[in-house]
């Protein structure tokens, strides 16, 4: 996607200025500029990526932006989240410094893992998120063995555990599910169903395509929320939060999105047709829909929205220079952390 | 001192560790209510509760990789696998999940893990439950192997691995379960990972060894020693770390070494501490370096196959007497 799209002050719904909001103007403007933020920085990566600057895999959240985002406000410290390979809009969400995460996207020493792990492996324990993980559905028994320390220690923290409409095929995520059914353990299991697991769609690679019914055979109640809407995110996972915390075991949420660009930077996606993208990006697209509630409200204008868009832009840019301008790890660094000084 | 089996002292390694440290637990199949499918874990639920001796499903990648993320948020399991042949089924989770995270994460996130269980051949099991796995997790980086032989050792080691802060292979066997040796009485005897032990000094030649084969290398030894051979066993005890240093010292003694091992020998651990040995004193040695190992074969089920297969005292000493003839 380019630049920042003109947009008119009529909004999509033609809705009047000075309806009921959908949330405050506070929660709406932080919900533009999180989300304003996970797209520049992933199209940032991408740009970089097509300069050389950043190598290997590269997955991006893109038209994803709605999920992370609604849900982590949905959560408090202490609370744990974990994911595959698409991780950097986690790592944002998480409070990583975009800086630091460019910097491993780009395989320097100021990279959050000092380069060792890059665009895949990035863990901000701090943060409360536990990576960035390669192997597809690996992530859905760790997850679960969060809810479990949690559940040992007793006390009411939650384990979120992210994995996507491929993985959901995976056999460890059902061994995952039995566990912390059978366990009662305080894990939220989110499916980003975006549709296509790499090149297969959802059609071709699931015999029963409701994701939320996965859960069912093991006791766990699923959801299907609408991934493009950041509210709708927000409030499911609320609901969830509350069930886990009061120790009434695992939930499972489908969050129903899209990704705008190929499953990774080598991929030109020539399994959908344009025409599908773009009517996504038109009719669903999570960033416009949250600008829109903004104008509907009378929050925002564009004078003020410029503002956002131009902020945002600001500390990308400066995370990219940064990366840019950051050295390699050093060479010794090749043999730290192998195993920790007991 | 006390004589213990080798099966009471990794009880009483685990016992005492988890008296010590709240966040040391014990999840497996069967390890609870059954008291261990070889009675390893004898006791310790009613001493513990339910709550950190925790019977799993069998769902071997599962419960690994909610040990994986127990040790991720900072607990410290112990996760028995009935055999390590079942670990295959999470063998990902171990190498992916445990072994590479630490570095992956610039030591950001570690994995304190424990993953114990017998290894190898048993009695007559056939080809899938009497694999050793020896070789597979020496090869990877930020795991720790640990092969005992002795009841001491078993609970010195078991204590170790459960303090160390990186994910630790504890190998066991089953024959040695029931075998007991003389072990120290104290909660601070603590046997560190890394070290090799020279169970019986000689000077006609080397035979360095882990686990079950410690016995079998012992009773070559005897034999041996009978026809006016004498050879120097060490137990390895530590696949990885392997203790080089103490190869290497008593090779620069008596000039000849013999590997063995369970396990297959290709690329296997007896491969390793030959190429290692020819790097590093390659001068010292008076005979190519000799390998024993388990017959290249799906381990079979008839008894005298199984046997066949196998390295017996016999085919040890056989191996030590070619060796010291040669010049």
């Amino acid at each position: 996607m380019a630049g920042a799209k003109k947009k008119s002050k009529t909004t999509k719904s033609g809705a009047k200025r000075g309806a009921k909001p959908a949330a405050s103007h506070e929660i709406l403007e932080t919900y533009y500029r999180e989300m304003l933020r996970i797209r520049r920085f992933e199209e940032k990566a991408g740009q970089m990526y097509g300069m050389g600057l950043i190598g290997g895999f590269c997955h991006l959240y893109i038209g994803q932006e709605a999920v992370v985002t609604g849900l982590q406000h949905a959560l408090e410290p202490g609370d744990s989240v974990i994911t595959g390979y698409r991780c950097h809009a986690h790592m944002l969400a998480a409070g990583a410094d975009p800086r630091a995460i460019m910097a491993e996207l780009a395989g320097r020493a100021g990279g959050v893992s000092k380069g060792k792990g890059g665009s895949m492996h990035m863990f901000i324990p701090e943060g409360g998120f536990y990576g960035g993980h390669g192997i597809v559905g690996a992530q859905a028994p760790l997850g679960a063995g969060f809810g479990f320390a949690n559940k040992y220690r007793g006390n009411d923290r939650v384990s979120v555990t992210f994995f996507g409409d491929g993985a959901a095929n995976q056999g460890q995520v059902f061994e995952a599910f039995n566990m912390a059914a059978l366990w009662k353990l305080p894990v939220i299991f989110v499916i980003e169903n975006n549709q296509y697991a790499m090149g297969t769609s959802i059609a071709r690679s699931t015999a029963n395509k409701e994701l939320c019914q996965r859960g069912e055979a093991f006791g766990i109640r699923g959801q299907q929320v609408d991934g493009m809407d950041v509210l709708a995110v927000n409030a499911a996972t609320e609901k969830a939060v509350a069930q886990c915390r009061a120790d009434e075991g695992p939930v499972l949420l489908e969050m129903m999105t899209y990704r705008y660009r190929g499953h990774s930077m080598s991929d030109p996606a020539k399994y959908r047709t344009r025409e599908e993208v773009s009517k996504v990006r038109q009719e669903r697209d999570p960033i416009e829909h949250v600008r829109d509630l903004l104008v509907e409200a009378g929050f925002a204008d564009d004078d003020s929205l410029r503002e956002v868009d131009k902020a945002v832009k600001a500390e990308i840019n400066d995370a990219a220079d940064f990366a840019q301008n950051n050295l390699p790890p050093a060479a010794d660094e090749l043999f730290t952390d192998i195993t920790v000084s007991a | 001192m006390a004589e213990l089996t080798v099966r009471e002292a990794l009880r009483d390694a685990m016992a005492e560790e988890m008296r010590r440290d709240g966040d040391v637990f014990l999840m497996g199949e069967e390890v609870a209510e059954y008291q261990g499918a070889y009675k390893v874990s004898q006791g310790l639920l009613e001493e513990f509760g339910a709550r950190r001796v925790i019977d799993t499903p069998i769902t071997e990648a599962g419960f690994a990789g909610i040990g994986i993320g127990a040790a991720m948020a900072g607990l410290k399991p112990i996760v028995e696998f009935m055999t390590f042949n079942f670990a295959m089924q999470a063998i990902d989770q171990i190498v992916n999940s445990a072994a590479k995270t630490n570095y992956m994460s610039g030591g950001l996130v570690s994995v304190p893990i424990v993953f114990r269980g017998p290894n190898g051949a048993a009695s007559r099991v056939a080809a899938q439950h009497s694999q050793c796995y020896a070789s597979w997790y020496a090869h990877i980086p930020g795991l720790k192997v640990i092969a005992p032989y002795s009841a001491s050792d078993a609970k010195g080691l078991l204590k170790a691995a459960i303090r160390d802060p990186n994910p630790v292979i504890f190998l066991e066997n089953e024959i040695l379960y029931g075998q007991s040796f003389e072990v120290s009485d104290s909660v601070d005897h603590i046997v560190p990972i890394g070290s090799a032990n020279v169970v019986r000094p000689g000077r006609d030649a080397t035979i360095a060894t882990f686990s079950l084969m410690v016995g079998k290398a012992l009773e070559a030894a005897e034999a041996l020693a009978g026809e006016g051979i004498d050879v120097e066993v060490i137990d390895l005890r530590s696949i990885r770390p392997l203790d080089m240093d103490t190869i290497l010292t008593s090779v620069q003694k008596t000039n000849r070494l013999i590997t063995v091992e369970e396990g297959w020998s290709t690329a296997g651990i007896g491969a390793e501490i030959s190429a290692t040995v020819m790097e590093r004193a390659f001068d010292f040695l008076d005979a190519p370096v000799k390998r024993v190992g388990g017959s290249d074969v799906p381990l079979p089920y008839a008894a005298n196959l199984e046997k066949l297969a196998l390295p017996q005292a016999e085919t040890i000493a056989d191996a030590a007497r070619q060796l010291c003839s040669s010049n």
